[in-house]
């Protein structure tokens, strides 16, 4: 589904997906690292060749540690960013463009912020935050305004009476929830959400979830969702790409991958996760390295407890896994080994 | 308290601790006691009182009433002790480790420098004895290339490394009490278990006993022996990790492991509302206006804490407060 896109690329239609990504890079220039004072620059690798298309309706999980590129892939499909190669398509066409167009874009793909607190105007009120993309968009005439707002805090269950109140006086969740009821005001066919339920207790997140999981069911909406906890991706999203150092290391059907991953970061990964009464695995060495400093050959190969010769001079490419899978390893696992 | 009774030689003792915040009852006469060697976990939600016991026990906590006791094994007990006392307590009998090391550890100072400090307080070290003493805690808790990072400033490592320097200065003086505040739950996973990992393999070295908070149930089945478990400041069960997750008598326990999501799980129930605030909190059983099984005695009447099978002696310490167990 995500796949091969070289192969199904086709003239825009209904059935082209959402999004596709082509050899997407970005770049981003900084000054060398110690040297704050010095006018050189040099570019950090943020992302590199990535590949990964989103079909309608369907929910793909983005996984991967801190630094591995999550974020600026979410920015870039929500066309905050645009990429230094490669092309970004929604429809068919460069992100960037239909965005620049007007604010139809805006309208379509509503995005839910990691911090939700800082994304909100702490002098506004809750039925203020939400009433204003109705307006800006347009969605329903003024007299109506109020009564949607009290249809969306419904939804995302929140009482009516909250829409008086200011978000400092709202728990983590409850804000959460605020920046989800804004992000379905101007009823987006996508929905882009970074870490919008990390960090809270494990009963809000289960709340948080099973709303969203609704959503995506009754409303169709399409979720692209950016988590670090593998058990949040594999409740949530059917699709699951894995990222490491910019790249997608390994992608495909959740459980699929999941239960018997081919990469051994998806590996790692999977067995750090908590697991009840399970003895805590041995965990991968090292952290993850600078992208201003990549390693030669598979950038894993630093960390890999598989890693052979050929790792450290040989870059692997996403290669297809059958099917719908797709792995960057010169030396996959078998479903055997896990 | 039969807690008492039964760990005579107990390294830490609380029993009764409350705490009080103007109006609100923060902590509500929470009690445990503490092995030495052992693992202990403390879990709930936002809310609970987790990290307030952990910051009363190092005197930590301002502008709030404490009342109760906490006895450290030969120091007396921990909650009365005078400012001075405390403060030639904390590092070489008890340490803390915060969940945000980035903010604990400061800014201004080269990590090194922050440990040697340690180091020569407490233990009187010389300059270069202090310096070599904490290129081997450096290694030790898995610094490479120790000596050099001596001399970075805490923005320069990553949060992962700063956890490692705040290992190494909380376990410096070898105390007998660590007690470690969501440690990971700003980290990765990848790095979580490497943490986990390294404060477990470091205390067990020093037969030290250690208080997790966690919020993650599974994470704490994993780590301890013993975990309690707290709703909105009291103690709702507590005993071996075994019993309190596989036999579990108390509904809020039942909720708290329903709620973490495994790989591979697709079924989730989410529990109703939230926890009550103090303001509003309920006479009898606290988690009454949540629970499933609440009965008209609940809203009424707290419940005591109750051994759940005082037949079985592996169960012994296992303890619930419900009037209507499953």
């Amino acid at each position: 589904m995500m796949l091969d896109t070289a192969t199904t690329r086709t003239a825009p239609s209904r059935t082209a997906p959402i999004f596709e990504l082509i050899e997407v890079e970005k770049v981003f220039q900084v000054r060398p690292p110690g040297r704050r004072f010095t006018r050189e620059k040099v570019g950090l690798r943020a992302l590199d060749g990535v590949r990964l298309s989103v079909e309608k309706g369907a929910s793909l999980a983005l996984v991967g540690e801190s630094g591995s590129g999550k974020s600026t892939l979410l920015r870039m499909v929500a066309g905050l960013d645009a990429p230094s190669g490669g092309r970004a398509l929604y429809h068919g066409r460069p992100i960037r463009e239909v965005r620049a167009e007007g604010p139809g874009f805006a309208r379509d793909v509503a995005m839910v912020y990691q911090d939700a607190r800082g994304s909100l105007d702490p002098r506004m009120t809750v039925g203020a935050l939400i009433a204003e993309p109705l307006r800006h968009f347009g969605i329903v005439p003024k007299a109506q305004e109020e009564t949607r707002v009290g249809e969306l805090l419904e939804r995302v269950g929140l009482p009516a009476d909250a829409a008086k109140r200011y978000p400092s006086g709202l728990s983590g969740g409850q804000v959460r929830r605020v920046a989800i009821a804004r992000a379905l005001a101007s009823e987006p066919s996508v929905l882009v959400a970074d870490e919008a339920v990390s960090g809270l207790d494990v009963s809000t997140q289960a709340q948080l979830l099973t709303l969203l999981r609704k959503l995506q069911q009754e409303m169709g909406i399409t979720l692209v969702f950016i988590t670090h906890d593998l058990g949040v991706a594999s409740y949530l999203c059917e699709q699951i790409a894995i990222m490491y150092l910019g790249r997608i290391v390994e992608t495909g059907p959740t459980d699929a991958v999941l239960n018997a991953p081919a990469h051994p970061y998806a590996a790692a990964l999977r067995g750090a996760a908590p697991r009840f009464f399970e003895p805590i695995p041995e965990p991968l060495p090292g952290e993850i390295p600078s992208p201003l400093d990549l390693p030669k050959g598979c950038r894993f190969s630093t960390r890999c407890p598989m890693a052979q010769d050929d790792c450290r001079t040989r870059d692997p490419q996403l290669g297809t896994l059958g099917a719908g899978r797709a792995v960057a390893c010169l030396h996959p696992l078998a479903p055997s080994d896990t | 308290m039969m807690l008492q009774q039964i760990n005579a030689e107990a390294l830490l003792s609380v029993s009764d601790l409350t705490v009080h915040r103007g109006p609100a009852k923060i902590l509500d006469r929470v009690s445990l006691s503490l092995a030495k060697g052992e693992t202990l976990a403390l879990v709930g939600e936002s809310g609970a009182g987790k990290s307030t016991i952990a910051t009363a026990l190092m005197q930590l906590l301002d502008g709030a009433e404490i009342e109760g006791t906490a006895d450290l094994q030969g120091a007396g007990d921990l909650l009365s002790l005078r400012k001075r006392e405390m403060v030639k307590l904390r590092g070489q009998r008890l340490s803390m480790i915060f969940q945000d090391a980035g903010a604990a550890l400061n800014p201004a100072y080269t990590v090194g420098r922050q440990l040697i400090t340690t180091l020569r307080r407490n233990l009187g070290l010389s300059r270069s004895a202090a310096r070599s003493r904490a290129i081997e805690l450096f290694t030790q808790v898995g610094i490479n290339d120790a000596e050099a990072r001596l001399s970075a400033f805490p923005h320069q490592l990553s949060g992962g490394m700063q956890q490692r320097v705040m290992v190494a200065i909380a376990l410096a003086c070898n105390p007998d009490l660590l007690l470690a505040d969501e440690p990971t739950s700003a980290l990765d996973v990848t790095i979580q278990a490497q943490i986990i990992r390294l404060i477990l393999q470091l205390t067990r070295e020093r037969g030290a006993s250690c208080i997790f908070v966690l919020h993650d149930l599974a994470l704490a089945s994993q780590s301890c022996d013993r975990i309690v478990v707290l709703y909105a400041g009291q103690v709702v069960e507590s005993g071996p990790s075994e019993e309190v997750l596989k036999r579990h008598r108390h509904p809020y326990t039942r909720q708290l492991e329903s709620c973490v999501l495994e790989i591979g799980r697709k079924d989730l129930q989410a529990p109703e509302g939230t926890v009550p605030s103090h303001d509003q909190m309920p006479a009898g059983c606290r988690f009454a206006t949540r629970c499933p099984r609440a009965l008209d005695r609940c809203a009424r009447e707290a419940p005591p804490l109750t051994p759940a099978d005082p037949a079985r002696s592996d169960a012994r310490d296992h303890l619930f407060a419900c009037w209507n167990p499953e």
